[in-house]
């Protein structure tokens, strides 16, 4: 039985090579179906592995409370300055009366300019205490961060960022050196890893860049710098005081999350009678990355299947000239005693050889991916700098990731896809009247 | 004496496309007994295709029997008929029939090969048979590589292979020269003279002469049934 299988498809490979181009632009039909299902499906996930990282960064079992503007004529405080957001006693308040939390950590940040020697460069300065560091993930690539210690002596000492070093110390170790921010030094103690932006969350909070921080002790901050800030616009000035631009808690279990999320809610809604701060609750916005994701797959995945469906009636219609053409070859094999059945297998094995083919070249071509797209990109940001650059940096930074069952999908489904559109042609030979098929010429 | 065939009173009518019913056979008996060699002879439209047709289990009578190998073959389904045909009959075809894509042995082995035997005898019976007809330095050549002659060879080969009951050659030197149809016709004899039992359609008088007798078609009969009003 086996041998015969083998036969089968060792005539069937024999027929079709008959045929080099014909067989070659079928096969090609679905190979580029198969590719693209491979390709859909691995920028999908690359996709959707950025945004759930990103999330995931922020930390699943931590609610995020941030400081966000209220409209103008609603701030407390007078004249030219506007004063808003979390307050110390807040972060005290919600420490003293959240019983699930674990850690809260309180920090403060402003945009200055930073420099050492003739460099300059903006920077965003965070005032924040030591546990910032594990909070957000962030890696001491030399140093150390900042201590509890710093904190209580409010001592002037500085962790830069990645790209804040870069800039600002381009051909030295930064650890030891004084940068300067407005009139104060501090002395550089540590700088941290680069790490990949994490999410931004809809209107009450950016995408955080780590790398061009430059953290202080939240004490030092309030000290050489105050809790006001003064921006020039259109010749007026204005003031914006606010204590803490975010504190971040974090509860033990993640089924605690949206409890603890309500619980701070309540609290600061007595002390706060225009909303100037917003909940942030990350493990939602996974949950809701999650759901877009599987829609975005789902289209995907219909784009591909679209694409195999075309290869599918390339297949179709290149099997029926086939039969056409062989219908004297098919009444000679009646003639010697092929059943009906015989006729089907023939040419359904030809079909599949066909469209395996094309899988397997699809499944070949679909390990090609991530050369294709990073030279792809290559090329397109020497050929056109600008649009790439102007690109979001989720596409710039795409990284195709090859989902295994979308391999062996593609490949079943392009087998599937030869076996459903040969079973026609096959048929139709098959029923052929052998007499008529004999005399054809 | 053993029957190798026997055809009892067989119709066949065709209904065209009109509706008008062709009577391409009207009533034909002949017995074949076992290693028969016999010429059918007739003009177009005579009848004698469709006759070669129901005699090769390629179409099923209107009416009338048809026993092959002692076994009523007139009721069979297609199925079965495949199955008949594979194991009982070898054809042999004015046009050789090759399959262009398969090689000499390829060829020979079909029959075997939809009997569902693909095993190593069925192989050393193909090149046996290839070596008897005179191909056996031949065998991975493809049908256009080889002469009409050695074509035919192959398709004798091939008709060989299952060791059928009933060979049916429809004008197997019509496209030869006449040393090669010379060939040819000599092969058929020696098998015959080998206890094969072998059914000729030609239009050659002289070929039709190298078998042992020859039954002439008319307007779907027999010329012995003919009746005399219509002669």
């Amino acid at each position: 039985m086996g041998s015969k299988v083998w036969q089968t498809l060792r005539l069937g490979l024999k027929s079709l090579l008959l045929h080099k181009l014909r067989s070659g632009l079928a096969i090609l039909g679905i190979l580029i179906g198969v590719t693209a299902v491979i390709w859909l499906v691995a920028m999908g996930e690359g996709v959707s592995y950025q945004a759930q990282q990103q999330i995931k960064d922020l930390g699943a079992n931590n609610i995020i409370v941030r400081s966000t503007k209220p409209p103008a004529d609603a701030t407390r405080g007078g004249g030219f300055v506007i004063a808003y957001g979390l307050l110390r006693d807040d972060y005290e308040r919600i420490v003293a009366n959240v019983p699930t939390l674990t850690q809260a950590v309180p920090m403060r940040e402003i945009t200055r300019e930073a420099r050492y020697l003739d460099y300059v460069t903006d920077v965003r300065l965070v005032g924040c205490t030591a546990k910032y560091v594990d909070m957000n993930n962030l890696r001491m690539a030399r140093g150390r961060f900042l201590s509890d210690k710093d904190l209580e002596d409010a001592v002037n000492v500085c962790v830069v960022g990645d790209e804040t070093a870069r800039a600002l110390f381009p051909y030295q170790d930064p650890v030891g050196e004084f940068l300067q921010i407005e009139d104060a030094f501090y002395v550089v103690i540590g700088q941290t890893r680069s790490r990949t932006p994490s999410a931004g969350i809809g209107g009450s909070m950016a995408a955080q860049d780590f790398n061009f921080d430059v953290y202080i002790p939240l004490t030092t901050l309030r000290d050489r710098i105050g809790d006001m800030v003064v921006t020039s616009r259109a010749g007026s000035r204005e003031g914006e005081q606010v204590e803490l631009s975010q504190v971040t808690v974090t509860v033990r279990e993640l089924e605690e999350v949206d409890e603890t999320a309500e619980i701070i809610r309540k609290l600061l809604q007595r002390f706060h009678p225009v909303v100037d701060y917003a909940i942030v609750v990350p493990k939602e916005l996974l949950q809701q990355a999650q759901v877009l994701q599987m829609m975005f797959n789902l289209l995907l995945v219909l784009i591909a299947g679209i694409a195999l469906l075309v290869g599918g009636i390339g297949i179709m219609n290149i099997m029926l000239a086939t039969v056409t053409e062989r219908t004297r070859e098919i009444g000679i094999r009646r003639a010697l005693g092929a059943k009906q059945r015989d006729i089907v297998t023939q040419f359904l094995s030809e079909t599949v050889v066909l469209s395996a083919t094309g899988g397997l070249l699809g499944v070949f071509f679909g390990f090609l991916c991530h050369p294709a797209i990073t030279g792809t990109r290559a090329v397109m940001s020497r050929l056109f700098p600008d649009v790439m650059t102007s690109l979001p940096p989720n596409i710039q930074q795409l990284e195709p990731r090859i989902a295994p069952w979308s391999i062996i999908a593609a490949f079943l489904i392009s087998v599937g896809v030869g076996v459903v559109f040969g079973l026609y042609p096959a048929q139709r030979a098959a029923k052929m009247d052998p007499i008529e098929a004999l005399r054809h010429e | 004496m053993k029957m190798a065939a026997r055809v009892i009173d067989v119709h066949k009518d065709y209904v065209l496309k009109g509706g008008v019913t062709v009577r391409a056979l009207r009533g034909v008996s002949i017995d074949f007994p076992e290693g028969d060699f016999v010429a059918i002879m007739g003009s177009s439209g005579s009848g004698k295709s469709t006759l070669l047709n129901l005699l090769g289990c390629l179409d099923r009578a209107t009416k009338g029997q048809y026993i092959l190998a002692g076994e009523d073959v007139s009721e069979l389904d297609d199925n079965e008929l495949s199955d008949i045909r594979s194991r009982y009959l070898g054809f042999i075809f004015q046009s050789y029939n090759l399959i262009a894509q398969l090689t000499v042995v390829e060829n020979i082995e079909l029959p075997l090969y939809y009997q569902g035997n693909v095993s190593r005898e069925a192989r050393a019976r193909c090149l046996e048979t290839a070596e008897m007809v005179g191909l056996g330095d031949r065998l991975d050549h493809r049908p256009y590589q080889l002469s009409g002659g050695q074509q035919q060879r192959v398709a004798i080969a091939r008709a060989l292979v299952n060791n059928p009951r009933v060979i049916l050659a429809d004008e197997p030197t019509g496209n030869l020269d006449s040393a090669t149809g010379e060939e040819i016709i000599q092969i058929l004899e020696a098998l015959n003279a080998a206890g094969k039992t072998i059914i000729l359609v030609t239009h050659e008088a002289a070929i039709a002469a190298r078998a042992h007798r020859t039954l002439r078609m008319r307007d779907g009969l027999l010329d012995h049934h003919v009746p005399a009003e219509a002669v």
